[in-house]
């Protein structure tokens, strides 16, 4: 068994986007946002998303959470950043790869989200990663109202 | 008898290397460093001697209890029972109709819900518990006020993590129907001075139900002499197996009390007109035990008791003093829950670092602590943390594990901050 080393999870890039995190705050009038709980570890954060046509603007988050997931959010504002849904997509399904598989290069298209690719070491940490753009996805795809209100009082 | 249950043990010097020898887990390594495993309050490992009770029992004793005329269900029931009066005498209950079986306190408390507040609760009836609670003395009572429109009160704690006696005082009156009250809490350590609460309880005529899974494997505990009415635990805090735990209550309650769930083992008997109870403890105790969980938390109480729970509990307090002040020395770390007399639990904050984070690198280092909201949110919403990071000790605990935990907490920060 390979030991768990630390740098793997905490890299250089992750510790950095931790201290400081990009594209931190509130958005005023957001196109779309979504708030993101983990129960478990109390993490809360919230993603907001501001749109030209079909293009992500700009993304923004708050919200309080461990180095993984402040870093992954952080990372997340701006990988997203001039990309259309539809690329956002694709990238939510790569991140996701990287995060839960095993002995995959990063693909290419991932850029400083690679620096993720430590996490799936950690199994207890993949929740703390994808959080943001699980919150994210939530965002882009709002369910539609009767599934999002289930429970009405009218 | 073996060497893990000499009684000459308790009137030896605390040999705390003996006793890690009793315990196969403790000697592994994890992630190339000996395991230093701080996380006892969440659940604490295994003496080879109760691992082989409970093997002994599926190699040589299994068959259903209470139920055959073959030798081996004669075994499983004398085994089983045998259990039980150890458990009685290592709580001093009067006798082992007092001492009912379940899956842990959890259930316990739930038990005490259902069968013994529920029927004669009437809306704005009043529950009491403290903001100390674990879920699962919050929670049956949230569900059963629910059900019932009984209230739930909660008595408030101090800024150092002590239920607010003089609180107390005032919330309970002539609605109050039960006082229900953690006797350690999980998430801070505190040890609540139950006898003063107990005393003001029985004045009102208010029943008492202490949840003593905090308790119960840190010092000894006297159902007796602490005059509750119903006791709960798990074994699996104290050295015995998960899925098994034990609900204490007088015998003039439990008699009263109807039956929880309804089936085999709890009959005398069943006819389509009608189905006579079987007699305590067995009334509380429907369909196949968990025989073998029995059994093992039957030796672990006598392992235990072997050692001394009185010498347990002056080992772990000292290693609590010695594990305060070297986490003090560490820049940032705040401890959460100052209460004067605690159990050996440490729930901390450092500045800057998520519990998670400190829990992962911890991990790396060898050192297993607990990090999160303990099952106790209206304890970390009271000091403002989404979360803590908390080191539980067990009397196989050492100084040097301590050391271990100091030195992964400032490699921690060294990564972090």
């Amino acid at each position: 068994m390979t030991l768990m080393d630390l740098k793997d999870l905490y890299r250089d890039v992750i510790v950095d986007h931790n201290r400081k995190p990009r594209n931190f705050g509130p958005m005023v009038a957001p196109d779309a946002h979504a708030d993101g709980h983990n129960p478990l570890c109390g993490d809360r954060l919230t993603i907001y998303v501001s749109l030209d046509g079909d293009k992500v603007k700009e993304a923004k988050f708050e919200g309080s959470g461990c180095a993984i997931s402040v870093a992954s959010a952080s990372l997340l504002t701006e990988a997203v950043k001039g990309k259309s849904v539809a690329e956002v997509d694709k990238l939510y399904g790569e991140v996701h790869e990287l995060l839960t598989k095993r002995d995959t290069a990063p693909s290419p298209g991932l850029g400083k989200l690679a620096a993720l690719s430590g996490v799936h070491e950690f199994p207890a940490r993949v929740k703390c990663a994808s959080l943001c753009w699980h919150t994210l996805n939530a965002a882009l795809h709002p369910p539609q109202a009767a599934v999002a209100a289930p429970i009405s009082t009218e | 008898m073996s060497a893990a249950l000499d009684p000459t043990r308790t009137t030896a010097p605390f040999d705390v290397e003996s006793i890690r020898a009793d315990f196969p887990i403790l000697h592994q390594d994890i992630n190339g460093k000996p395991l230093a495993y701080l996380d006892n309050a969440a659940s604490s490992q295994h003496p080879q001697i109760v691992i082989d009770s409970m093997s002994h029992y599926y190699e040589r004793d299994h068959a259903n209890v209470h139920r055959g005329v073959h030798t081996l269900s004669q075994r499983a029931t004398d085994a089983f029972e045998a259990a039980r009066e150890n458990v009685r005498r290592f709580i001093n209950a009067r006798s082992t109709k007092e001492v009912i079986f379940v899956r842990g306190t959890t259930e316990a408390v739930n038990l005490v819900a259902a069968s013994f507040a529920r029927p004669g609760l009437r809306p704005g009836d009043e529950i009491l518990i403290s903001w100390l609670e674990h879920h699962a003395n919050i929670v049956p009572w949230q569900l059963l006020a629910g059900q019932t429109g009984a209230v739930l009160k909660v008595i408030p704690i101090t800024p150092a993590g002590e239920v607010d006696f003089a609180a107390f005082e005032q919330l309970i009156g002539p609605r109050t129907k039960l006082l229900a009250l953690a006797h350690v809490s999980n998430a801070l350590g505190t040890i609540v001075p139950v006898e003063r609460f107990i005393a003001v309880a029985r004045k009102h005529g208010v029943p008492v139900l202490l949840d003593g899974a905090q308790a119960i494997p840190h010092s000894k505990i006297d159902v007796q002499a602490l005059g509750c009415d119903f006791y709960c635990f798990s074994g699996h805090k104290l050295c015995g197996p998960t899925g098994i735990g034990v609900l204490y209550g007088r015998e003039a309650i439990l008699e009263a009390m109807p039956p929880w769930q309804g089936g085999g083992d709890m009959i005398l008997s069943v006819s389509f007109k009608g189905t006579t109870y079987n007699q305590l403890p067995w009334k509380f105790e429907a369909g196949t035990p968990d025989i073998a969980g029995v059994i093992g938390l039957g030796t672990a109480v006598q392992y235990l008791e072997g050692i001394g729970m009185d010498r347990i509990a002056a080992y772990e307090h000292t290693l609590l003093e010695y594990a305060t002040e070297r986490l003090t020395t560490i820049p940032g770390l705040r401890i959460i829950g100052t209460a004067p007399r605690k159990a050996a639990v440490i729930s901390f904050a450092l500045e800057g670092i998520h519990p998670h984070d400190i829990g992962t690198i911890l991990d790396v280092e060898g050192v297993a602590i607990r990090t999160g909201h303990h099952c106790a949110m209206p304890v970390m919403e009271f000091y403002g943390v989404p979360a803590t990071a908390r080191a539980s000790f067990a009397f196989y605990n050492t100084r040097a594990e301590v050391d271990r935990l100091v030195a992964a907490l400032l490699k921690a920060r060294d990564y972090l901050t």
